[in-house]
């Protein structure tokens, strides 16, 4: 890798909080095990990310001592559960300095998120009294990109289909960057939401907001940012980031699967009809009809996921006790020793930027004409975890030419032996395939 | 678990050297001709299979797609083993591959019937796998009973 000398003035790499990587490898149990009489090298965090003890423990803790129902016990072990659950919820908001708890609304994981927007869309749009903000019909549009995950896709093509508003989306550069070049015409006076992905899941963009926010502001649309991939890698701040929405999901954060995350600005929440009906949502029932709850239990229909909710609060502390910018350094360090070495593999092809500038630690590639599936499983035999195939990103694959891609992805427990193992595997993969 | 049990050389060969790849015409214009495309929607390989046949006889089977070296030298081999067969005896081979990978690896193929076919036995224990094999077997299903043989379409693998 070649070293980067930061301009004087600038923060240099000492102003940068640090970890060490052997004592958080520590924390990982799973990081201990064999896959094929190989060390495990797991370079699929973009899917979904390890647990470490302090979230597991936590996890179990809460079964073993703390189990009982949330919001409706007035005994010993529902205050407790109740207490940990809405712990969870404040340490969350904090997390991503969300003005209010109450933004915070805990749901299965990014794609319930999207789905919860998209219908409270759709259930506005029904009858007469919906806030004007979220009625759509015949001439109203949507707008994502051309690199969202399926999750970011479908549910804005299923609400343009039952509201009869248009999908448009923002095209990618050969570069694998969002393309803005025609942004004023494709978000007008007629865009009632854009929906975009922060960070790309197969292509490793980062995507700078700020052009977008101000032309989403300018036509007064609403702004929803899938940072599925963001929040687990960078400090992110609702207030700076200045969106309206943003998705994203436990367990590629350290936490548990079941359990996700739609913060939303607290007046949108509230103007936002309910999504699914039952239990905690409602102020008050009758047999003819039922008024809400205020957000965010009006989102929150029946028993949420409460242990993963509560082991998400853990995951958040396990998180924040690193430092969120120490994990965005070693990332990018990892990166940008990744983007040179991948740079050596005869006849390897990477998808999205080449530089560690503007993109995370997700890196996708070919090898050749070598098919994903096979390198996959080459490196497989070598203990090496990478994901194989489109990567719920169809249009992307289908953008760059190519049905399937290679990808690895870092987190905060990759090393850099762990990207000299992939490159390694790769030669091995050549050489069963040449 | 080894590599070289799944990548045995007879499908590197045929991966390599794909035999009968290209979509064709039949030779015979009285041929029933029909094709079907399939796709594995976890990984995108997508293959056409198509047939020539006077409903007896499988004059021609051509294919096109593209993929990983599993499924597309499966493609090869179900061309080498079933072009030029009675309807009756392709099916019975088309069975026995399915039953092979079917049979997570419990299965000990016959040479006989299966021909290159055997290669794939290791196959059979790569879950994963075993739907890119499958992928031009079920397709040729597909494309036989559109051509009016056969029995009907089977369930997609
Ligand atoms: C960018 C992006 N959006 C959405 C999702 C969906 O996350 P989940 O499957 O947890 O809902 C993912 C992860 O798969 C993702 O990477």
């Amino acid at each position: 890798m070649s070293s980067l000398t930061i301009p004087a003035g600038m923060p240099q790499f000492d102003d940068v909080p640090r970890f060490d990587v052997a004592a958080v490898r520590a924390d990982f149990p799973i990081l201990d095990r064999e896959v094929n009489g190989h060390r495990l090298v797991y370079l699929d965090s973009a899917n979904t990310s390890h647990k470490p003890r302090q979230v597991l423990d936590v996890l179990a803790e809460h079964y073993a001592m703390h189990n009982a129902n949330v919001s409706r016990s007035v005994h010993t072990l529902g205050t407790e559960a109740t207490e940990a659950y809405e712990g969870a919820r404040a340490k969350i908001a904090r997390f991503v300095n969300a003005p209010s708890v109450d933004e915070v609304v805990f749901v299965k994981n990014s794609t319930e998120a999207i789905n919860v927007v998209a219908y409270a869309f759709s259930n506005a749009s029904l009858g007469a009294d919906g806030d004007p903000r979220f009625r759509l019909g015949p001439g109203d549009e949507i707008v994502i990109s051309e690199m969202e995950h399926h999750s970011n896709i479908v549910p804005w093509q299923l609400l343009a289909e039952r509201t009869g508003a248009t999908l448009r989306w923002i095209p990618v550069t050969d570069a694998g960057r969002l393309d803005e070049s025609g942004l004023d015409d494709l978000v007008t006076e007629r865009t009632k939401i854009v929906s975009l992905v922060h960070m790309s899941n197969i292509l490793g963009t980062v995507n700078a907001t700020a052009r977008i926010t101000a032309r989403v502001r300018e036509v007064g649309a609403l702004l929803l940012l899938d940072c599925s991939q963001s929040v687990p890698h960078l400090p992110i701040d609702v207030v700076d980031l200045d969106a309206d929405f943003i998705v994203f999901t436990g367990h590629k954060m350290c936490g548990p699967t079941g359990i996700g995350v739609l913060w939303g600005r607290g007046e949108l929440l509230a103007a936002m009809p309910p999504v699914f009906g039952g239990g905690s949502m409602i102020e008050t029932v009758t047999m003819a009809r039922s008024t809400f709850a205020a957000p965010p239990a009006r989102f929150e229909a029946g028993t949420p996921p409460i242990a993963e909710a509560v082991a998400l609060g853990a995951a958040v502390d396990y998180l924040t006790g690193l430092d969120m910018r120490a994990v965005q350094w070693h990332e990018k360090e990892l990166t940008a020793y990744a983007l040179d070495a991948l740079a050596t593999v005869p006849g390897l092809r990477i998808f999205g930027p080449t530089v560690p500038v503007g993109r995370g630690g997700t890196i996708s590639f070919a090898l050749g004409d070598i098919h994903p599936h096979d390198v996959g499983q080459v490196l497989d035999s070598l203990g090496v975890q990478v994901r194989v195939g489109h990567h719920c990103a169809k249009p992307v694959c289908t953008r760059f030419g190519v049905p399937a891609m290679t990808r690895a992805s870092f987190y905060l427990y990759t090393t850099t032996g762990e990207i000299d193992a992939l490159v390694g595997g790769l030669e091995q993969v050549r050489k069963v395939f040449d | 678990m080894q590599l070289d049990q799944l990548y045995q050389e007879i499908i590197l060969d045929h991966y390599k050297r794909p035999h009968g790849r290209g979509l064709r015409d039949a030779d015979d214009p009285a041929d029933r001709v029909a094709e079907a495309h399939h796709v594995n929607p976890t990984c995108g390989d997508e293959v056409t299979v198509r047939v020539a046949t006077d409903g007896t006889v499988l004059h021609d089977i051509s294919y096109d797609g593209m993929g990983c070296s599993i499924s597309q030298a499966s493609a090869s081999v179900l061309h080498e083993l079933l072009r030029g067969r009675g309807v009756g005896e392709a099916f019975a081979v088309h069975e026995a591959f399915v039953e092979l990978m079917s049979g997570r690896g419990q299965v000990t193929p016959d040479e006989d019937v299966l021909g290159d076919g055997v290669a794939f036995a290791g196959v059979a224990r790569y879950p994963a796998r075993v739907k890119c094999a499958l992928l031009p077997w079920m397709a040729f299903k597909d494309a036989t009973a559109r051509a009016g043989v056969g029995v009907s379409p089977e369930v997609k693998a």
